[in-house]
């Protein structure tokens, strides 16, 4: 048996969410290859070969793949999965933008964001918000499948895999990459923080927002997340959303500022190891989730609570 | 051009979802059911298209339950022109989705279809993705932003660092993310008026598309629940939690 992982190439690294999803990969059993695609990233595919348990790295380089566009890339991955009986990548964007497609080219059903390996061809995933888990057993050949990075360990460094390049599978040419507007920050990265500061709806504006939470992340060295309401009303930009529809995160401390709980937020956190809700109203549902609740003015306490951190 | 925007009939957001002890599913009796909240996005997005002279057409479908007609009659209330129901009362898998709605496009030859990114209920985020695949389509997944220019669909989308700007050929298909718009209600007359819209019920069976699942439900169960915590009294007894006892600090 021989299982594919396609990675998360930015550049010339990958993201620690290719290590998680090679856990997953392993888990599965068989040989695990990985599948580094990308623009000049001879880089991120030596990155790729270092990380234990893989037998071999697949490097196609190529134009077409620097901007992830989900028409080209899914041709390459399915020029390549007929050697594999699993496919598998984590469940970010371009995952989920890629997969689905790669899975009807090949006539299977994807299995969406798994969270555990019971068989090699039986997984755990989160349904309904994560208010159930649907244990599912697939009966294609070939299974296709996104990983929810944060249920599973990343694999340590130390292999030594053998690089070999493979062709570009040829560009469609029915879609072209303009631009991208990337949040610009120098706090840890959302899904893999240690520790993750969000804010609501109740801090009323991005100057607000900034001048509350902002201090309070970077005296813990922590990324900064926010509820969808923080994010329609436009007081950080939709890449902070923490939920059923955003980012899932999973922490070792989270901290819920003027969020009221609402289950499509505690999809994307109630994993986290140790939750802090601050909320001024005492019956809000965040504080049924949190190990540790303050019922408080979050304008007075989140300073406060600075000023304690010395 | 033709837009297609297909629809389903989803336990409403706001419902606190029950696992049945038999472990066979969720309780779905006595629920609230809604048209899942992308899909009204998808919708709106169409509308305001048409509004704005791009699209002559709007057809709504679903795949799913006779039930599953109260959403197509929403999707017709807020502006769409005409409804299509493929009636089952099987669960259809988001490929097999993909499958009958390809044999829709093929019988509609819509320009665009615009679908929500995500069911809130299976949260598969998949069913956009496969149709465009099974076209030969492209895709602009989690749009927030859908502008025909040149001939062809601009369209900005959600990523995970940002936003990013594509330039698709049309046909294409485009899922929706949260920020697109912000779907609106229908109005009394505009409810009373749809209820005269055509809409069309067929029966899966006359598409002949293999539905048979391809993943086997072996259990559903509730996930593993957080101990209840503890409030504390000030911002100092926060701190000396976190430093001594959960130690995260
Ligand atoms: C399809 C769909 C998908 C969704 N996906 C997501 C998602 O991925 N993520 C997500 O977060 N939401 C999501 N939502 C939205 C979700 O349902 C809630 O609307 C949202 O999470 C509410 O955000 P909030 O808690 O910031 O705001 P609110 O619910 O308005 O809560 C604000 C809280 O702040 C408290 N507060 C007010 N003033 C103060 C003060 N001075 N000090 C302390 N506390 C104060 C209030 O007591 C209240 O509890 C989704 C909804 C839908 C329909």
């Amino acid at each position: 048996m021989a299982v594919l992982v396609v990675a998360d190439v930015h550049g010339s690294s990958i993201d620690d969410s290719t290590h998680k999803t090679v856990s997953a990969a392993l888990a599965i059993g068989g040989d695990v290859d990985i599948l580094v695609a990308g623009e000049n990233a001879g880089d991120a595919a030596a990155a790729a070969a270092k990380i234990s348990g893989v037998r071999k790295v697949l490097h196609a380089d190529d134009a077409a793949y620097g901007h992830r566009l989900a028409e080209p890339f899914a041709d390459l991955i399915v020029s390549v999965a007929s050697d594999y009986d699993a496919v598998l990548k984590a469940a970010a964007t371009t995952g989920k933008n890629v997969m689905p497609r790669v899975a009807a080219k090949l006539d299977v059903m994807q299995i969406s964001e798994i969270v555990a390996v019971e068989a090699p061809d039986t997984f755990v995933r989160p349904i309904y918000a994560g208010n159930a888990m649907q244990t599912v057993k697939s009966k294609d050949a070939k299974k296709v499948i996104t990983v929810r990075a944060t249920a599973f360990k990343a694999a340590e460094e130390g292999g030594s895999a053998e690089v070999v390049s493979v062709d570009a599978a040829g560009d469609p040419g029915v879609s072209e990459w303009l631009n991208e507007n990337l949040t610009k920050s120098d706090r840890p990265e959302l899904s893999g923080a240690k520790i993750v500061v969000s804010g609501g709806r109740a801090l009323g504006s991005s100057e607000k927002f900034e001048e509350v939470i902002f201090p309070l992340a970077d005296k813990l060295g922590a990324a900064v997340g926010a509820s969808r309401a923080a994010v329609d009303a436009g007081y950080v930009p939709n890449d902070y959303q923490v939920g059923q529809t955003g980012k899932v995160v999973a922490p070792e401390l989270y901290i819920a500022i003027g969020i009221s709980g609402a289950i499509q937020h505690l999809a994307g956190m109630k994993d986290s190891k140790t939750i802090v809700a601050i909320n001024k109203d005492e019956e809000a549902p965040i504080f049924q989730v949190a190990d540790y609740g303050l019922v408080a003015d979050l304008f007075k306490a989140v300073p406060e609570l600075v000023d304690a951190l010395g | 051009m033709k837009i297609l925007v297909p629809v389903k009939r989803v336990i409403d957001y706001n419902v606190k979802v029950r696992v049945k002890s038999d472990q066979t599913g969720v309780d779905l009796a006595n629920v609230k059911m809604s048209m899942n909240p992308f899909d009204e996005i998808a919708i709106e997005e169409a509308i305001r298209l048409k509004e704005a002279g791009v699209a002559e057409e709007i057809i709504a479908v679903s795949i799913g339950p006779e039930k599953a007609q109260d959403q197509i009659r929403q999707a017709l209330a807020m502006g769409a022109d005409r409804g299509l129901l493929i009636k089952t009362d099987e669960t259809v898998e988001p490929l097999a989705v993909a499958k009958l709605l390809k044999k829709v496009v093929e019988e509609e030859s819509p320009e665009l279809v615009i679908l929500g990114k995500q069911a809130i209920d299976d949260d598969s985020n998949q069913t956009g993705q496969m149709l465009a695949a099974l076209l030969d389509w492209p895709q602009g997944t989690f749009a927030s932003k859908v502008e025909k220019k040149d001939g062809k669909l601009e369209v900005t989308r959600e990523i995970d660092g940002g936003l990013q700007t594509i330039a698709i050929n049309l046909p294409a298909v485009v899922t929706t993310d949260l920020r697109l718009n912000e779907p609106r209600y229908a109005s009394l007359p505009n409810i009373m008026k749809a209820k005269k819209k055509p809409l069309d019920v067929k029966e899966i069976g006359d598409y002949g598309v293999d539905i048979a699942p391809r993943l086997e439900v072996v259990k559903v169960t509730e996930p593993p629940v957080r101990e209840a915590g503890v409030k504390v009294e000030s911002v100092a007894e926060l701190v000396e939690k976190l430093k001594n006892e959960a130690g995260v600090i």
